[in-house]
């Protein structure tokens, strides 16, 4: 089976419009979660989120891209620009057929679906842009990164709502390992703040209107964000041969469905997931220093996650460090598990690890170390990251230093 | 229709019971009514009456709005339609 390793990396959320801006901000605990700026916001009841703000598009794309690009597509694009870039990839002859492109998103071209119909029940219209189809469709965005970098292998979206980038990441890692790709291009995206999106989730009355404060006592809810990352992963053999610069070696992955309920969590199928990572890995549970947790804010997912982990790793569980950075950037629902990811590769390539923000009181039930309100430095080799969807899906993956 | 009976056929509809066996003392988990019912509930109830109930599924005994048994939640829908 083949290693496989990350060879770049690119963002763009409410924390930052590239990798630094993100890791900086991680690094110094603040907060991209504020007010919404969208039409209509003021029906809405909850109306804080994670927003990409002042973005233009018009900045980075022309009209006729606009056109076709939805607001995730365009997070997409400038994601896998800075990662495609750093990795010093370039894909023609026979690397464009061993190359693909998996991501995810939730809710795919949500902004778009919203304008449009907007425009023909709100306000009567008849007609719509002949490209509406072509751009809220959810491998929108992974079909564009094909086409702008000529890649011929592996494409496909993936959609299992908030473990949708964690899913693909996976995926990704697994055509590499099994020989199917030599580099892919993962991650994931989602464009969800618009009036519609917002609403949707209003309903379900999980949404804080204040902050976004996972694992601590007095939580009221998850905010949600927006944004996009994409990563090269690329065969260990391959990139070691042409000298690339590698960030960090992904080890395992594993996916588990809780087979449960639609969208209470459950502590079993969470820890199958975690534990199927590690077996996947070849790692102990003692050599995990540092958890990405799924950490949404809501009590259902903050005490069943920390169960979890507390059943897997026993009394390590204790000793390792676990964080939810979804208290900066918000909740990016399909694409969250790349942000996250983030943090991950920030722990493993600078010893830094992402604080909890917004921790104000301690909850018995979440007595682990989540790393409150300020980053902390430490070594750690071996790092996991948590995604538990809506629908009971779950996938985490693991990461090791290089 | 007055806001008991009104209040009492949701919560019948939504614990799939006969109207006749809801009973005032009754609480959402001798109904069965799980999180998800429950939110749905306060969404017909919301409808029904033109009220806003204010209720976050993270902790459904924080705010003012009394759960703990089917009267409860008779007398704090009649205290908001009062307030409307």
């Amino acid at each position: 089976m083949n290693r496989v390793v990350i060879t770049g990396q690119g963002s763009i959320n409410a924390l930052g419009r590239s990798v630094a801006e993100t890791q900086e901000a991680l690094r110094e605990g603040r907060c991209g979660i504020g007010p919404l700026e969208f039409r209509d916001v003021e029906r809405l009841a909850i109306r804080i989120g994670g927003q990409v703000r002042d973005y233009d598009p018009e900045l980075h794309f022309n009209r006729q891209q606009i056109a076709l690009y939805d607001r995730f597509t365009q997070f997409t694009l400038l994601s896998a620009r800075e990662a495609i870039a750093q990795s010093g990839l370039s894909f023609a002859g026979d690397l464009a057929g061993r190359t693909g492109v998996v991501l995810g998103t939730s809710g795919g071209g949500l902004n778009t679906q919203d304008d449009n119909y907007r425009s023909v029940y709100e306000d009567g219209k008849n007609r719509v842009h002949p490209f509406v189809v072509p751009k809220l469709m959810n491998n929108a965005a992974a079909s564009h990164v094909s086409m702008e970098y000529n890649i011929k292998g592996p494409g496909f979206t993936v959609a299992t709502a908030c473990a949708s980038s964690n899913h693909a990441m996976g995926l990704a890692f697994q055509l590499i390992r099994g020989g199917a790709a030599d580099v892919m291009v993962t991650g994931g995206s989602e464009a969800m703040l618009c009036f519609g999106g917002v609403k949707a989730w209003e309903g379900l009355r999980v949404m804080s209107k204040d902050a976004c404060r996972p694992f601590s006592a007095n939580r009221n809810g998850m905010v949600q964000g927006e944004g996009a990352a994409v990563y090269v992963f690329e065969n260990y053999e391959h990139a070691k041969a042409r000298g690339a610069d590698i960030i960090a070696e992904v080890v395992g992955f594993a996916m588990s469905s809780d087979a449960a309920d639609i969208v209470m969590p459950s502590k079993q199928g969470a820890a199958r997931a975690i534990s199927g990572a590690l077996q996947d890995a070849g790692i102990t549970p003692e050599q995990v220093g540092y958890v990405n947790a799924h950490g949404t804010g809501t009590a259902a997912n903050d005490k069943t996650e920390c169960a979890a982990v507390a059943d897997v790793f026993g009394a390590h569980a204790d000793k390792l460090m676990m964080s939810s950075t979804k208290s900066m950037h918000g909740h990016a629902i399909g694409a969250t598990g790349a942000i996250e990811l983030l943090a991950c590769t920030m722990a493993l390539r600078d010893g830094v690890i992402a604080p909890t923000i917004g921790y104000e009181e301690p909850d018995p039930e979440c007595a682990l170390d989540i790393v409150p309100n300020e980053a902390r430095e430490a070594k750690v080799d071996v790092v996991i990251s948590n995604a538990f969807a809506f629908g009971g899906f779950n996938a985490v993956l693991a990461l090791r230093a290089v | 229709m007055d806001v008991r009976t009104q209040v009492i056929e949701i919560i019948a509809e939504q614990a799939m019971m006969e109207v006749g066996d809801v009973k005032p003392e009754m609480s959402l988990e001798d109904l069965g009514i799980d999180s998800l019912a429950l939110v749905e509930s306060i969404f017909a109830i919301e409808e029904a009456f033109d009220i806003s109930v204010p209720f976050n599924a993270n902790d459904p005994n924080a705010s003012d709005f009394d759960i703990s048994s089917v009267e409860a939640i008779v007398a704090a829908v009649q205290g908001l339609v009062d307030k409307k």
